[in-house]
């Protein structure tokens, strides 16, 4: 049968056509526009335009009158005071002159991101490079802000914390998660109760986990207080230590999202063929050589997916911090999304704007730069 | 609450509206809601809810109280308002923050309601509480349910047993906090605590500070003020005055629950109810919360200093301190100047200029039934109502207050304390300039946290409060603000 090759689809006349097109024929062909219009509309209405809106606030003084709400021009004002003045202290932390150490660790950041871009001119694109010149350029102003904040011996503001709650958090969650995914997926007796109990964190509304975790962290009430007064810690609180709250918020954080991480590595894990592993092991593999050459390579696109998946959701860190401390000690435990919602409670809805931008460029970029050189990078790997 | 007593309560009620506000009759609101916002918790909201049923069964009006954190009252408020929301129509908050929602013409203005109710009585009503609570502009825009000042308490079993007289300076506070922090006082065997102080972070103790620091600062009278230099509003902070106020208050919190830092003014009543603090910095409440059943142990124990003052003064063209003598602190008593602290200035109940009339009106006939002696005479004798006398007439007698339960020599001292302080010709009064909350409730209170946790210096702290405010000033207009704070200190016109 000779092959026809031809561009018109059922039910639309193609171009030229010497018949005119009928209204049924007209709906037909302009169907799919009508049934996404809706989702697009509601996109457009609640996503999109609240988000330019949003500028407008971030780039205003806004006052508010009898007559609504009065807005003032002020540029960029809203974003440089969170770096210079009277709010940095706030934003980036207390910054001093780095120490040795501080810059011999700026020193080797610095280096490695360096030749790390030496090595990309040769084998990215002029576009590629453009972002690997701004992840680069994030990763040196954040180790820079690390050395002359914490590495100095000083505080940290709010943006370095809500970076510890998620490199740190996420990586705790996902050792754990994925500890706990590889064991309930071994033959072991019970293992379907222990699915279902590893997973109810998750199902807790986030303000039900802080109130909870309130009370049983509470040294000097909660059930580790007897505990504590057997080591004689008896005056010793954590919500009056900075990193102590710091540590506590995360450890809290991760009870709610190590069952996230949990369940989906042990969706990735049960979907590794068993033929594989059965075969490595009539091989003589050990069981770390098995996890390590046969399951890792085959789950490591689904965990570094859903790594960014849980680090783009611990950016947004607010309940804990807030029902827990209410962002102390001293504004120790606030990330930034609760420092945005705590400068909007003042009426400051400019500057309450612009930190949710700063979040936001700081989010997209640490997660693009984790996507596109380690997300992509294992799926070309897993692909090939 | 017994069927018996609630009808018995309803009855009271019905009385006492009947003969108090005149336009309050059967059914006159039927049909209209009056949405209130203020606090969450028991403490101010639960009257308003409580004797808004009574209202509701006397005029047909339904009261609706709606709770919100503490720090999102006034932002919440100014949202509605000012948007054109119109979702609240009644604001119960602090008196002083009043001035900015009239700055930008939110409040009715209750004087010509106040004129048709004769049964108000405001000559009844604290001249303090009348003018700088309830007015704004020489208009009254607000109608008080509370009266504040904050003091120094005290347990008397406790300081008796150790030897020790009342505190008269801070570091008299802080010497008897420093020797019986540690002891027994509660009777449980384990050690208790010298001073409990709420200094939770976006809650109210940025007050405190200012009770410290307030006889530190304001020597020449409460015209004088002691957060800015009137003249020119440009921050009086950054001094030593202030500083030795934080340092003093930092020091303080050595002597506390470990858990201080994270407590808000429920937990520490509920540890000094529980007879576990020796001495505290709190409002009137403490007087009447030691009669409730569950402070059984410490009723009649806890005893009021109206005012703890300083033996050296801010100088204020050099920024440092000097002793008290004549010149320095012309207030001075036995070489000590007091500067009792008006905090917050007491809840009022202010009306939304944009709320229907009828809503309007009835909004007014509830904040007036609320005000009133006969419902107002009751409800301050309560603790757990969060409601502190301000009319005379509970200032005047013990009566009132012995009769609810509370002992002769209790009522003497409690009502003495109060007294002492609104007499006082050196009383410092809170701010009651437009921006108001967020100068204290914002500015000062994020550095003073920060402080207090050691993330910054006090010098750091005290130059980024300079910082803050002057952007308030500026924001809102130097002049403006110079005219608002000549007002609001009883010099401007």
């Amino acid at each position: 049968m000779p092959y026809t090759n031809t561009n018109s689809q059922p039910g639309i006349s193609p171009a030229g056509s010497p018949h005119s097109e009928s209204w049924g024929e007209w709906m037909d062909r302009h169907s799919g526009t009508f049934f996404i219009a809706p989702a697009v509309t509601m996109i457009l209405v609640f996503a999109i335009f609240p988000t330019f809106y949003s500028i407008v606030f971030a780039l205003s003084r806004v006052k508010f009158t009898a007559d609504g709400i009065n807005f003032r021009f002020v540029g960029l004002r809203n974003f440089t005071r969170q770096f210079a003045g009277n709010d940095q202290v706030h934003f980036l932390g207390k910054a001093t002159s780095p120490t040795i150490f501080g810059l011999i660790v700026f020193g080797i950041v610095l280096a490695a991101v360096l030749w790390w871009l030496f090595r990309s001119v040769k084998v990215t694109t002029w576009v590629g490079m453009i972002g690997r010149l701004i992840s680069a350029a994030m990763a040196i102003w954040i180790t820079w802000i690390f050395s002359v904040t914490l590495l100095a011996g000083n505080s940290i503001g709010t943006m370095m914390t809500t970076l510890f709650y998620v490199l740190v958090g996420c990586f705790l969650q996902f050792m754990i998660g994925t500890g706990l995914a590889f064991l309930c997926s071994q033959p072991i007796k019970g293992k379907n109760f222990f699915r279902v109990i590893f997973f109810i964190p998750l199902m807790v509304t986030p303000l039900g986990v802080g109130y909870a975790m309130k009370m049983v962290a509470d040294v000097t009430k909660g059930p580790f207080q007897p505990i504590l007064r057997v080591f004689g810690i008896e005056d010793w609180v954590w919500s009056a230590d900075p990193w102590a709250a710091r540590f506590v918020m995360m450890i809290c954080d991760s009870w709610q999202w190590i069952p996230f991480i949990f369940i989906c590595m042990l969706a990735a894990l049960e979907n590794v063929p068993r033929d594989h592993v059965e075969a490595a092991e009539v091989d003589g593999a050990s069981s770390v050589q098995i996890f390590r050459e046969i399951i890792w390579p085959q789950i490591v696109p689904i965990a570094v997916t859903v790594l960014l998946i849980r680090a783009i959701e611990a950016f947004k860190i607010v309940d804990l911090p807030n029902i827990m401390t209410g962002g102390g000690p001293g504004s120790s435990t606030e990330s930034m999304t609760l420092h945005s919602v705590y400068v909007w409670r003042a009426n400051d809805v400019g500057s309450s704007a612009a930190i949710a931008y700063l979040l936001l460029i700081l989010t997209v970029v640490v997660c693009a730069s984790f996507f596109n050189y380690v997300v992509l990078g294992q799926l070309r790997k897993a692909k090939a | 609450m017994s069927t018996r007593r609630k009808l018995l309560s309803l009855l009271t009620g019905a009385t006492a509206l009947a003969v108090s506000y005149a336009p309050a009759v059967a059914g006159e609101f039927d049909g209209v809601t009056v949405n209130i916002l203020t606090r969450p918790g028991y403490v101010i909201a639960g009257p308003l809810a409580e004797r808004g049923k009574d209202f509701e069964a006397l005029t047909g009006a339904k009261i609706v109280v709606t709770e919100v954190p503490f720090a999102e009252i006034f932002p919440k408020i100014q949202n509605d308002w000012s948007t054109g929301t119109n979702s609240i129509d009644v604001g119960v908050f602090a008196a002083g923050w009043g001035v900015e929602l009239d700055a930008a013409g939110l409040l009715e203005d209750l004087d010509p309601y106040v004129a048709k109710d004769a049964k108000i009585d405001m000559n009844d009503i604290a001249p303090y509480f009348r003018d700088f609570g309830q007015k704004v502009g020489g208009k009254t825009k607000l109608l008080m349910v509370d009266g504040d000042f904050q003091m120094v308490y005290y347990r008397t079993d406790v300081l008796e047993k150790a030897g020790l007289q009342p505190p008269k300076t801070w570091e008299d506070y802080i010497d008897i906090a420093s020797k019986i922090h540690g002891t027994d006082m509660s009777g449980d065997g384990t050690p208790d605590y010298g001073s409990c102080i709420f200094m939770k972070r976006n809650a109210q103790s940025y007050f405190a500070i200012q009770t410290i620091a307030a006889p530190i600062v304001q020597t020449l009278g409460t015209a004088q003020g002691f957060h800015f230099d009137n003249a020119t509003m440009k921050p009086m902070i950054n001094n030593e005055g202030w500083k030795k106020a934080f340092e003093l208050y930092s020091e303080m919190g050595k002597y506390g629950p470990p858990e201080q830092l994270n407590m808000d003014i429920g937990d520490t009543r509920a540890l000094f109810k529980a007879g576990r603090c020796g001495l505290l910095i709190e409002w009137g409440d403490p007087g009447t919360l030691q009669l409730d059943p569950d402070a059984a142990s410490v009723k009649g124990l806890i005893y009021a200093v109206g005012a703890v003052g300083s033996k050296d003064v801010l100088d204020r063209a050099t920024g440092k301190l000097v002793p008290v003598s004549p010149e320095s602190a012309p207030n001075a008593i036995d070489g000590i100047n007091y500067a009792p602290f008006a905090a917050f200035g007491g809840w009022a109940g202010a009306i939304n200029a944009k709320a229907d009339q009828k809503t309007k009106d009835a909004a007014y006939a509830f904040l007036s039934y609320m005000n009133q002696a006969a419902e107002s005479n009751v409800d301050v004798t309560k603790g757990a109502t969060g409601y502190n006398p301000y009319r005379l007439s509970q200032l005047a007698s013990t009566d009132l207050w012995v009769a609810a339960g509370m002992p002769q020599a209790l009522a003497d001292n409690y009502l003495g304390a109060i007294n002492g302080a609104l007499n006082n010709p050196n009383m410092a009064s809170d701010m009651k300039i437009p921006g108001a909350q967020k100068y204290t409730g914002v500015v000062l209170d994020t550095e003073l946290a920060r402080y207090l946790a050691g993330e910054i210096t006090v010098d750091e702290a005290l130059a980024n409060i300079e910082a803050g405010w002057e952007e308030i000033t500026e924001d809102f207009g130097r002049d403006e603000q110079i005219a608002a704070q000549a007002l609001a200190l009883g010099t401007g016109n």
